[in-house]
């Protein structure tokens, strides 16, 4: 008992989750070589952190101040004006609110298609499902960049332009999405699904009345970074939409880039605003994109 | 890990698996159709299109092997190119050590506050590329940028980040590797947890030290993961389109564009959908032919 008591203290302390991989050093080195990595952390941590700081602070500065020299970290007289201005300008709220309606919706879509796809791949053995599996594969190689006019005139054919489904519906296939999922049913024992089948459950029922509630955290993730895609998206929403009412936020910020005078108030006071959403969700779900082992989608 | 794949392998042999084939084709039916529509169908379209002079509207002709003739005696065509290859040239290096450096940084067990750190070098992933083209503008920008504002303060004289080309294509290499650490460190932090600690304690026994055993250690240990990320940047940065709009737009002039920004501009402001088809086909080779030498370099090197 008290061997363990006094063990966990020093366990706990010596930078969590990583570090009882490797063994630890002599006790007199410790110090020593903490300082080298802590300070080369923190260093490279400020070169990241600095640009997003200076971005937000300078969206806290009224209009007149942004040029004016000599430019100052904290600003002086810190306003929320470039964010009014920016929410009300140019129908920035609608855009925000459409860009939120395409994300949800993709969201729900992608999850719902990539569980079901990544289980079938995942749990049964037949030749096309090999075959389909390949094909998706190929998706991540050829993505719809490479070919933005047939598929352009393909939604088009389809009565997809400038409506919302024209954006959501290529975007709900994505390899990654069918990747995790597969690669989650595969580590779930077949056992379960033997032992389903023997009681007399019909297959569907076993996969949506066991499977699905099993792969809980797994669509976690998958929401959230399928919510950052869709959130990030420029150039499909851009080829897509021809009414400025249907604008998503990116086309409305690359719209303020674009002008022949950047109003770089409004220009900060929009981006950071779009960032947010982001920010929130990762933040409060960090342990589900950082804990992700996202490699296991992608490598196989 | 090695558990699950006891796991896996420990299952008994798949007998009656064949016999279901309608609830799988049910459970694939969405994405199979969804492929056939956004992926078969395009890619099919595409093909025969660059082989026509399809406006988008109205008629078109067959035009043969016009189109790809046309498209390798335009010397935008090779620019945007070229560019395009430069551009991935510099940037698939430089993330890749970025983030390979960050992540054996926040594994060591001797650096402290790791997990605030991490969440700072994962932030910029999260943004869209036109925020990080707007947030590098800003800090770049000639005459009110942070950069020469420090600069100037420091003797020198204001650096002509957007008027000149290759300065111009720096700053986006370093806006890209910047904000696309976060997802490469990701993949290389889980890579280098799975190497066993008994390679790292036999080499120390052996009196190797901390660079000896990233050479000899960490880096062949983490090949695949590395294969992944390279071949991942790789067809990001061919694609890379929204960073460069936001950032300098192709600029200056015409200079930056590269090869989705010409696809774009010929197919959708000039309404030549066959000859941007055919530009796609081209664009489409180079991919896959990244992909199957990577994959090849790949094999040699773990056949090794």
């Amino acid at each position: 008992m008290t061997t363990t008591d006094t063990a966990r203290p020093v366990d706990a302390g010596s930078g969590r989750a990583v570090s009882k991989k490797r063994p630890r050093g002599a006790a007199g080195g410790g110090l020593r070589r903490a300082v080298p990595a802590t300070t080369l952390l923190w260093i490279l941590a400020c070169l990241y952190g600095l640009p997003v700081l200076w971005f937000i602070l300078s969206s806290l500065k009224p209009a007149g101040d942004l040029f004016s020299y000599p430019l100052t970290l904290v600003p002086h007289h810190p306003t929320l004006s470039g964010y009014l201005t920016a929410w009300r300008s140019a129908n920035f709220s609608q855009y925000f609110i459409n860009t939120t309606i395409v994300c949800v919706i993709t969201t729900i879509l992608t999850v719902g298609a990539s569980c079901c796809t990544g289980y079938a791949l995942a749990k049964y053995d037949n030749k096309w499902l090999k075959v389909f599996f390949i094909c998706i594969l190929a998706t991540t190689m050829l993505p719809s960049e490479v070919m933005l006019a047939p598929e352009f005139l393909v939604v088009r054919n389809l009565g997809l332009y400038n409506s919302f489904s024209g954006i959501i519906l290529p975007a709900v296939l994505t390899a990654t999405g069918c990747f995790m999922f597969r690669q989650f049913f595969l580590t779930v024992p077949d056992e379960l699904v033997e032992a389903a089948r023997i009681d007399g459950a019909r297959e569907l029922s076993i996969f949506l009345r066991i499977m699905v509630p099993l792969s809980r955290p797994i669509m976690l993730t998958l929401a959230i970074l399928s919510f950052q895609w869709r959130w990030n998206d420029y150039i499909w929403p851009l080829l897509m939409l021809n009414d400025p009412d249907k604008f998503t936020v990116q086309i409305g910020i690359q719209s303020i880039v674009g002008a022949q005078n950047i109003n770089w108030s409004v220009l900060l006071g929009a981006s950071v605003i779009s960032m947010i959403p982001l920010i929130v969700i990762f933040l409060v779900f960090q342990r589900y994109v950082m804990g992700a082992d996202i490699n296991a989608g992608l490598k196989d | 890990m090695t558990k699950r794949a006891s796991d896996v392998s420990a299952s008994p042999p798949r007998r009656r698996r064949s016999s279901y084939t309608i609830a799988p084709l049910v459970l694939i039916a969405a994405n199979v159709v969804l492929f056939a529509l956004f992926f078969v169908w395009p890619a099919v379209i595409g093909l025969v299109y660059s082989f026509t002079n399809y406006t988008g509207v109205g008629a078109f002709q067959f035009v043969g092997l016009d189109n790809y003739h046309n498209l390798f005696g335009d010397s935008t065509f090779y620019d945007a190119l070229g560019r395009t290859l430069l551009y991935t040239v510099l940037f698939v290096p430089l993330n890749f050590a970025l983030s390979l450096l960050i992540a054996n940084v926040l594994v060591s067990k001797h650096a402290k506050g790791t997990s605030v750190a991490r969440v700072i070098f994962f932030i910029p992933w999260l943004l869209s590329p036109i925020v990080v083209g707007v947030l590098w503008r800003w800090l770049f920008g000639e005459n009110f940028g942070l950069v020469n504002y420090v600069v100037e303060k420091l003797g020198g004289h204001a650096i002509p980040w957007q008027s000149n080309a290759d300065l111009s294509l720096l700053v986006v290499v370093m806006a890209a590797s910047w904000a696309w650490t976060g997802f490469s460190m990701l993949l290389f932090i889980a890579a280098i947890k799975n190497v066993p600690v008994s390679y790292y304690e036999a080499a120390a026994l052996d009196g190797a030290g901390p660079w000896r055993q990233f050479i000899s250690i960490t880096l062949p240990s983490i090949a695949p993961t590395s294969f992944i990320v390279i071949l991942l940047n790789t067809i990001n940065a061919m694609k890379e389109y929204p960073l460069f709009a936001s950032l300098n737009n192709g600029g200056p002039g015409t200079s930056n564009n590269l090869l989705v920004q010409y696809i774009y501009q010929t197919g959708f402001q000039r309404g030549q959908i066959g000859y941007a088809s055919a530009a796609s086909f081209v664009l489409m080779l180079i991919l896959m032919a990244v992909a199957i030498i990577q994959l090849i370099v790949n094999r040699r090197v773990e056949n090794r």
